[in-house]
């Protein structure tokens, strides 16, 4: 066996044979230590695919040996390896972490399924990113879909709520589903091709009704899956009632794969030369991300429960996200790109922080977060480090993903756009403060529902979750890794869309 | 004894469907059929068997322990092929590697039966477990309990 030539299709074979085999296991340590280490292989091939791309560009890889366009093709260039190594590198940090937290909230008999399921879901959004294939791309997405409404209806075995929670869903997400495959069936009656490439090429020139009803069906489509404000609204109970260690991991990855798949559809199978594409960027997303990014701050604001406050923030974050797409330039893009690596950073670390928090005391309400830095300081400054990476203090990667965002508007003359995103980073700076007040100045509650040992959170928790706020940090200061791959990526993409570099 | 003659009649039944599971299996590589459809089929006896004798008595020859090693399995034959061929030094699922030097793609044979195979199980099990966990659901949940 060839290793290197084999690469591009590891970072799935190796979770998808992994995953079957934790169901035959004993329930308990077992299916843990048995995904973890799958995790942690699946992270070493997506860092050398990544190595590999760096150095020699793109790679493309045939499945079963059928040549594209026929055949699935594999297609890793810089911006899909990034999303694959951030993918594989935040199962690497959540699955060692998962243990305590899924002993304290799920049955014990049901370990093999939910780490099974928790293996098929980032095989299933790793192979969304991976491929180059339309229609594989909605295959994956359903894998991870269904895998993690799964995921999130096991958090019934303590709040009930997780079934009505993964139920919505299910409805939203296949109607995203549903409308994305409608899309790409249009494009497909158009041009009679699914490989992207080959789709990019045989558009050229085909401007029609049906095209733009593709580009729109897979747009909203995609909406949904990646929760773009106003189609947001099955996030946050989702996110809320699902298992702690779910939420960790798919508020870092989930949406952001969608991103990804947003970018890819709108640089490398449409271009600019598209005129809806033009509009969607000043109509939809620009509108649309602006209003996320206060809409739901505002609305993260007001909020009672910690977790349910994140989930309403991810959806302002998205809002950032989509707002520098919209600029339709290569700062702009560059800023997504970034937000969407630094932004999985610092919501892992702060839902970690949570998941910690709930272990303790049982709650995720702000109350039980009262004289949180008398009983668990270290997560407690877990929580304060990431969060004010999520506002954008200099020497987090906040700030990074900010600075690259401003740049970005000013440079395509969105003046407003730059005050609105200093004007919503202050809403953040309330939310976490909010808490941070909280954890810091209030008296612990001594007796009561929320009254809980002096007592920090077990190793295993604190320093997977401590490597995510290192990494925050780290990227905050080391900018040149991933605002210099996002730069190289970005300007691959748009040379591709043929947009002004 | 209720329902003779429905029992007997399944009886006579349920061996035939087995084999017509088996051809349309097998069928799977040159012609109409294939894992998936074979799989339904399977599971259908058994479906059968548990409409007229009782999901127990179904469950004491297919119970779900092993249904989940057969999901297991069957999977395992389809990702395993993959990887076969990948050791062989093609790519992942390119059967001519089975066999090569062959004149007419022997491999493609070998790999698609194969795979059909993993197929057909893993669908027949998935099948069964469905039907299992619908049938033998617990009742309703009281409104007090949520």
């Amino acid at each position: 066996m060839n290793l290197i030539a084999q690469l591009p299709v590891l970072p799935i074979v190796v979770p998808i044979i992994a995953a079957p085999i934790t169901l035959l296991l004993p329930p308990g340590r077992a299916p843990h230590l048995w995904a973890s280490l799958f995790s942690w292989l699946t992270f070493a091939a997506c860092i050398a695919l990544f190595m590999q791309v760096s150095a020699n560009g793109p790679i493309s890889y045939e499945l079963g040996d059928w040549a594209p366009p026929i055949g699935i093709e594999y297609y890793v260039d810089l911006a899909n390896a990034l999303v694959l190594l951030l993918v594989s590198g935040i199962a690497a940090v959540v699955f060692p972490f998962a243990y305590r937290s899924v002993q304290l909230e799920i049955d014990e008999r049901q370990t093999p399924l939910f780490y099974g399921a928790l293996l098929i879901c980032m095989t299933g959004l790793l192979g969304v990113t991976i491929t180059g294939d339309a229609f594989n791309v909605f295959v994956f997405l359903e894998i991870s879909s269904l895998s993690g409404y799964a995921l999130i209806a096991m958090g019934a075995r303590r709040d009930r709520r997780a079934l009505t929670a993964a139920f919505n869903y299910l409805v939203m997400g296949t109607i995203g589903a549903t409308f994305f495959v409608i899309g790409i069936g249009l494009l497909y009656q158009a041009t009679g091709t699914l490989n992207m490439a080959d789709l990019a090429q045989r558009l050229i020139g085909q401007d029609n009704r049906m095209i733009s009803a593709g580009f729109a069906f897979i747009l909203v489509g995609m909406g949904l899956k990646l929760a773009m404000f106003p189609l947001h609204l099955w996030l946050p109970n989702a996110y809320t009632y699902a298992p702690s260690a779910v939420t960790a991991f798919m508020a870092a990855t989930a949406t952001k794969v969608a991103v990804y798949v947003i970018i890819r559809f709108i640089f490398s199978v449409f271009n600019f030369d598209f005129a809806f594409i033009g509009a969607a960027f000043t109509y939809v997303l620009l509108p649309l991300g602006l209003a996320g990014m206060f809409v739901a701050s505002l609305v993260a604001l007001f909020q009672e429960d910690v977790k349910r406050m994140l989930a309403y923030s991810s959806v302002a974050q998205i809002g950032y996200m989509l707002l520098g797409l919209s600029f339709a330039t290569v700062e702009g893009l560059t800023a997504t790109l970034v937000h969407v690596f630094n932004h999985a950073l610092m919501k892992g670390a702060l839902f970690m922080a949570v998941a910690c928090v709930v272990l303790r005391a049982g709650s995720h309400s702000i109350h039980a977060f009262a004289g949180l830095s008398k009983r668990m300081p270290v997560t407690t400054w877990a929580f304060i480090i990431s969060g004010l990476s999520l506002i954008g203090v200099p020497l987090t990667v906040g700030f990074i993903s900010k600075w690259y965002l401003l740049q970005a508007a000013f440079e395509a003359g969105h003046w407003y756009a730059g005050f609105l995103i200093v004007a919503s980073s202050l809403i953040a700076l309330a939310y976490v403060g909010r808490v941070a007040e909280v954890m810091l100045l209030r008296e612990p509650a001594e007796e009561g529902k929320y009254a809980m040992p002096k007592e920090e959170a077990p190793l295993s928790m604190l320093i997977p979750m401590w490597v995510l706020v290192a990494a925050n940090i780290y990227f905050g200061v080391r900018t040149d890794l991933t605002g210099g791959i996002a730069t190289r990526a970005a300007e691959a993409l748009m040379a591709m869309a043929g947009g002004a570099p | 004894m209720d329902h003779l003659i429905l029992r007997v009649t399944t009886k006579l039944m349920f061996a035939p469907i087995i084999l017509f599971g088996f051809y349309v299996q097998f069928h799977g590589d040159f012609g109409p059929g294939g894992g998936f459809q074979a799989g339904v089929i399977f599971a259908v006896a058994f479906i059968l068997h548990a409409f007229c004798f009782g999901l127990e008595e179904t469950k004491k020859v297919l119970p779900q322990k092993a249904l989940t090693v057969l999901m297991v399995i069957g999977f395992l034959f389809y990702a395993g092929t993959g990887v076969v061929t990948m050791l062989l030094g093609a790519n992942f699922l390119a059967y001519d590697a089975l066999v090569p030097n062959s004149t007419h793609h022997a491999g493609q044979h070998y790999g698609i039966i194969l795979v059909e195979w993993g197929v057909g199980v893993a669908v027949a099990a998935t099948m069964l477990t469905i039907f299992y966990h619908f049938t033998g659901r617990e009742p309703d949940i009281d409104q007090e309990d949520w």
